[in-house]
């Protein structure tokens, strides 16, 4: 080690940590933003359907008809409301008051009776897609479940020559919670990374301190390091947090090492802090910095990470895309240590990435950042 | 390269023991040094082919205009920047090869030195010594001594944030103190430091110089600080136009500084006659009278100009600023005096008595009863008060200006001038007390009362990628001029401030002064008869500050009345009376002479002189209390 580097590092470290202690921007950053973004992701955003409005039209009430609508009040996923007629209903869906009608007609009682199978309509409002399909799924479900039930009662009980026995991996609830909490982590994470190091450069020179810190004695290395470490403790004070909510206030399972998890999280913060570190250094302005850092982090860690929509299914020039996207790795390997284990394969190859990645941003930050003004 | 001294260079230390060869070797050579930069997509040199040597265990002053190229060669000197050609080497080494080296040995503070306003005075001053690797051992005794030079004692604990801006300056000087540097270079030190603070650097950086030993280069705007330093290096437009002691400057004008003085007209009017005159190189207004540079080989005797009127010719001790303007003008064969500035017609229809009678009303008096026009208060402020918060930027603010007056207020940055002038101009509500602007009540019609006043700001407000043709346009149309008038005062910018050969050049490529005749124009576009300047010559080089100055003469001698801030000492002179403020009160109203007298101690005391004694007698009046 240089002769001085010690002393200089230690003063450059106490001087950032003073500063964040007294600037509570930087401590709402790390502190506060993982506990606000985990709330909201973590009991806001659903993908699961519960308690879907619908309307169940009977247009005759009849003994099979009203069974049948009954059903639909013993299942936690719709909250019907029974209606006369499919004109009232239409009403209702067009003010949104429900998200799909399920229609018996008249004759429904005597074509079941009479054996000619009775039609049942549904209509269901597509606008939002993703509820149209799970509030057609389970129509059906239970539509099935109906009639099971209604054999089993009549003792012609129907055996179909295959039986689908279905089995979830790894998420047998299929709890969308379980796998948008690890991919919230890596949002939040990519978001303290690089928004706590985006500020802290430009601010040296916005204020006019770069100019007194270059004609001293320190070296390129000792500044960048000096910025890197108090934000990393920083920042994984945040990850705790995280993980600490994940874990017990929404149940997320850790079925991996915990040592693991915690590794990658500071191999990621790493290129999070790089990121923001290259945006400073270019941009120089606190302003314009936040808003890159905002822009080319957050929102491609938000959309091309996988942790909301599935990459698989973007075309196919977006996907090439989201190779450079860090957080893809990172949310990789968190719902695999989360939800799954370890995976020796998932976490070497996503890892190596990584690493290759914090490498060329700090590498970057390194290279343009200068002992001199010009 | 070995260093041949000159004799202005070893006349320039005459105070210091001589030593070995070897030791006089100079602390900084550069020669032929170059650096341009980028600006506004053109090329501009900063630096163009400098020539400086720079003497060992002295105070050597770098002074000039903003822009002149001071801080490029600083930030050259501490390899902050690489030059473009030449060489330059400091301490013996060289800047770009050895930066290291070079940054180990010297001290350097920037024009804004970056402290951490969020650590404290202790806490900036840790962070240093650590940066500059002070042994821990050694600290507390250098410490001391840096507390006891700069009297920082008693606020080690306060935030750097929280301090004011003469001590925050002082703070900057400690830091780059915290071990003895062999050089030290000071960029600006004293721009907008209040004079007491202003003072105390200066003793600061003698004590150095004494008792360490250091050398130091100092860069300067204020043409007045020359005479603090050992040694000067004057810097225009990227090289040195001389070098030597202050008084080998002081020499070379001996002979060709005057006072005039005629008892017929006034001294304003006496100006403009003896700008236009061929022997005439500078004419200043002091008061009553009137300080002419002549050109070289002129000398005035009594009886000269015998077509002025009762006119006395007495010499003057020569200034360093007149050997600048010296160096600038006496190439040009004839003086252009400014071009005869109208204001409106409007304004001359009111004029009952126009420009003829004021001659015969001496400035001194200009302000008493002698002349009923002049009587008439045009601003009338009554214990003004502006509060943000808790805190009171003006505080109980009362004075009256009146009609064709040129009323100063002056004091430190941060002393409440530019706040006092917003309520004036109606900008920013008034919290508490009363204000009237032409017979205009701000608290009721603060918009009538806009109309009446022209305002130019601290930063000219112009529009800096359209041309002085568009600017000249928005604003008239901003105005609300319409028409065939509109067009007519478009025409008398352009002609009254000889802006028509750059009428389609965008402004921010104009030089400083041209903008400043823009900001000018622009402010009396719609021929208000209150004109608001505020701090109009800051960074402005002495030329372009006079021509300034000539332009604002003129306009109080056609009755409109100018309110100016300025935290230029020199300039407050020109001012027919003044207030001098400090942490948002008047401390004292009167006119230059008056502040002099009473506060400076005698007739011959600077304003600087009469500052620091109307600063020191408000505090010893605090302290009972």
């Amino acid at each position: 080690m240089k002769p001085g580097r010690l002393m200089r590092l230690t003063g450059l470290v106490r001087k950032e940590w003073l500063q964040v202690m007294r600037d509570p921007s930087s401590l709402a950053i790390a502190l506060a933003l993982p506990l606000v973004l985990l709330f909201i992701f973590g009991y806001g955003v659903s993908l699961d359907a519960k308690n879907v409005p619908i309307a169940v039209v009977v247009e005759q009430p009849g003994s099979q008809s009203n069974a049948f609508a009954a059903s639909f009040f013993n299942t936690p996923y719709f909250q019907p409301h029974m209606m006369r007629s499919v004109q009232e209903a239409e009403e209702a869906l067009k003010r949104a008051e429900v998200q799909g009608i399920v229609w018996l007609r008249s004759n429904f009682d005597a074509d079941y009776l009479s054996r000619t199978s009775p039609p049942i309509g549904v209509i269901v409002n597509g606008v939002d897609a993703n509820t149209a399909r799970l509030v057609e799924g389970y129509v059906q479900g239970i539509w099935f479940g109906w009639l099971d039930k209604q054999a089993e009662l009549s003792g012609t009980r129907l055996k179909p020559p295959l039986q689908l026995e279905q089995r979830i991996w790894f998420n047998p609830e299929v709890r969308s919670t379980d796998y948008l909490v690890p991919g919230v982590v890596a949002v939040v994470m990519t978001l303290i990374g690089s928004l706590l190091t985006a500020l802290v450069i430009a601010r040296e020179w916005e204020r006019g301190t770069m100019e007194t810190l270059l004609v001293t004695r320190i070296s390129v290395f000792e500044l960048l390091a000096g910025k890197l470490i108090p934000y990393f403790v920083l920042g994984m004070a945040g990850f705790f947090i995280s993980l600490a909510m994940a874990r017990f206030l929404f149940m997320v399972p850790i079925r991996g090492s915990l040592l693991l998890l915690v590794a990658v999280s500071a191999l990621f913060l790493l290129v999070a802090l790089g990121m923001g570190l290259a945006i400073s250094t270019v941009f120089r302005s606190q302003f314009v910095a936040a808003l890159v850092a905002l822009v080319v982090t957050f929102l491609p860690a938000f959309l091309l990470s996988g942790f909301i929509f599935d990459i698989r299914s973007m075309p196919l020039v977006i996907q090439g895309i989201t190779r450079i996207i860090a957080a893809r790795y990172y949310v990789s390997m968190l719902q695999t240590l989360f939800l799954v284990g370890n995976v020796g394969f998932i976490l070497l190859i996503n890892s190596l990435y990584l690493l290759g990645m914090a490498t060329i941003f700090l590498g970057l930050t390194y290279l343009k950042t200068g002992k001199r003004l010009d | 390269m070995p260093h041949q001294p000159t004799a202005q260079t070893l006349a320039a230390a005459p105070d210091f023991p001589s030593t070995s060869v070897e030791e006089n070797k100079a602390v900084i050579e550069a020669r032929g040094l170059e650096k341009g930069f980028m600006q506004a997509q053109k090329q501009v040199h900063a630096l163009a082919g400098l020539h400086l040597n720079v003497g060992p265990r002295q105070v050597t002053g770098l002074i000039g205009p903003d822009g002149a190229g001071k801080t490029t060669f600083m930030r050259l000197c501490a390899g902050l920047l690489r030059p473009d050609a030449g060489k330059l080497q400091v301490l013996g080494l060289d800047t770009v090869r050895q930066t290291l080296e070079v940054q180990a040995r010297i001290g350097y503070m920037p024009q804004r030195f970056g402290l951490y306003e969020d650590l404290s005075v202790q806490e900036n001053m840790d962070l240093f010594a650590n940066l500059h690797g002070v042994a821990h051992d050694r600290r507390a005794e250098r410490y001391q001594r840096l507390m006891e030079m700069s009297g920082m004692e008693p606020f080690g604990k306060r935030l750097a944030g929280k301090l004011s801006g003469g001590m925050k300056q002082k703070l900057g000087l400690m830091c780059t103190l915290v071990r003895s540097p062999k050089l030290l270079l000071l960029d600006e030190p004293t721009v907008g430091v209040d004079p007491v603070s202003r003072r105390e650097l200066w003793q600061i950086v003698y004590r150095l110089v004494e008792e360490e030993g250091v050398s130091v280069l100092l860069s300067t705007a204020y043409l007045d600080e020359a005479e603090r330093c050992a040694e000067v290096a004057l810097i225009h437009q990227g090289t040195i136009l001389g070098q030597g002691s202050p008084a080998s400057f002081r020499v070379k004008m001996q002979g060709r500084t005057w006072k005039l003085h005629s008892g017929a007209i006034s001294s304003r009017r006496l100006q403009m006659r003896m700008l236009r005159h061929a022997s005439i190189l500078d004419a200043l207004v002091l008061g009553s009278s009137l300080r002419v540079v002549t050109r070289q080989g002129i000398a005035l005797k009594p009886g000269d100009l015998s077509e002025i009127d009762d006119l006395t010719i007495t010499p003057l001790p020569p200034r360093f600023e007149d050997f600048f303007l010296a160096a600038l003008r006496d190439d040009e064969e004839v003086l252009t005096p400014p071009a005869p500035l109208e204001i409106t017609q409007e304004l001359e229809q009111n004029t009952a008595h126009p420009v003829v009678q004021r001659p015969f009303v001496s400035q001194m008096d200009a302000s008493s009863d002698a002349s009923p026009a002049a009587a008439t208060a045009i601003i009338q402020a009554d214990k003004l008060v502006r509060r943000f918060g808790s805190f009171i930027a003006v505080d109980q603010v009362s004075f009256r200006v009146d009609r064709g007056e040129i009323f100063g207020l002056l004091g430190a940055n941060g002393a409440g001038k530019t706040t006092t002038f917003r309520m004036l101009c109606g900008l920013l509500p008034i919290s508490s007390g009363s204000c009237t602007v032409a017979g205009v009540n701000l608290r009721h019609a603060a918009s009538a009362a806009r109309a009446k006043i022209g305002y130019m700001a601290q930063k000219f407000s112009l529009y800096g990628n359209l041309s002085i043709m568009h600017n000249l346009h928005f604003f008239s149309s901003a105005y609300g001029l319409r028409g065939k008038h509109r067009s007519e005062r478009i025409q008398w910018a352009l002609d009254s401030f000889a802006l028509k050969p750059f009428a389609e050049v965008p402004s921010q490529t104009l030089p400083l002064g041209y903008k400043q005749r823009l900001a000018l124009a622009v402010a009396l576009m719609h021929g208000p008869k209150v004109l608001f300047l505020d701090e109009p010559t800051s960074g402005v080089d002495p030329l372009a500050r006079r021509e300034f100055w000539q332009h604002i003469n003129q306009l109080a001698e056609q009755g409109v009345t100018v309110l100016i801030t300025t935290h230029f000492m020199e300039e407050a002179e020109y001012c027919d009376r003044l207030v001098i403020m400090a942490e948002g009160r008047v401390l004292a109203e009167g006119t230059p002479a008056d502040m002099k007298r009473e506060y400076g101690g005698h007739g011959e005391a600077s304003m600087e002189d009469a500052f620091i004694g109307l600063i020191k007698a408000s505090e010893s009046k605090e302290v009972p209390t």
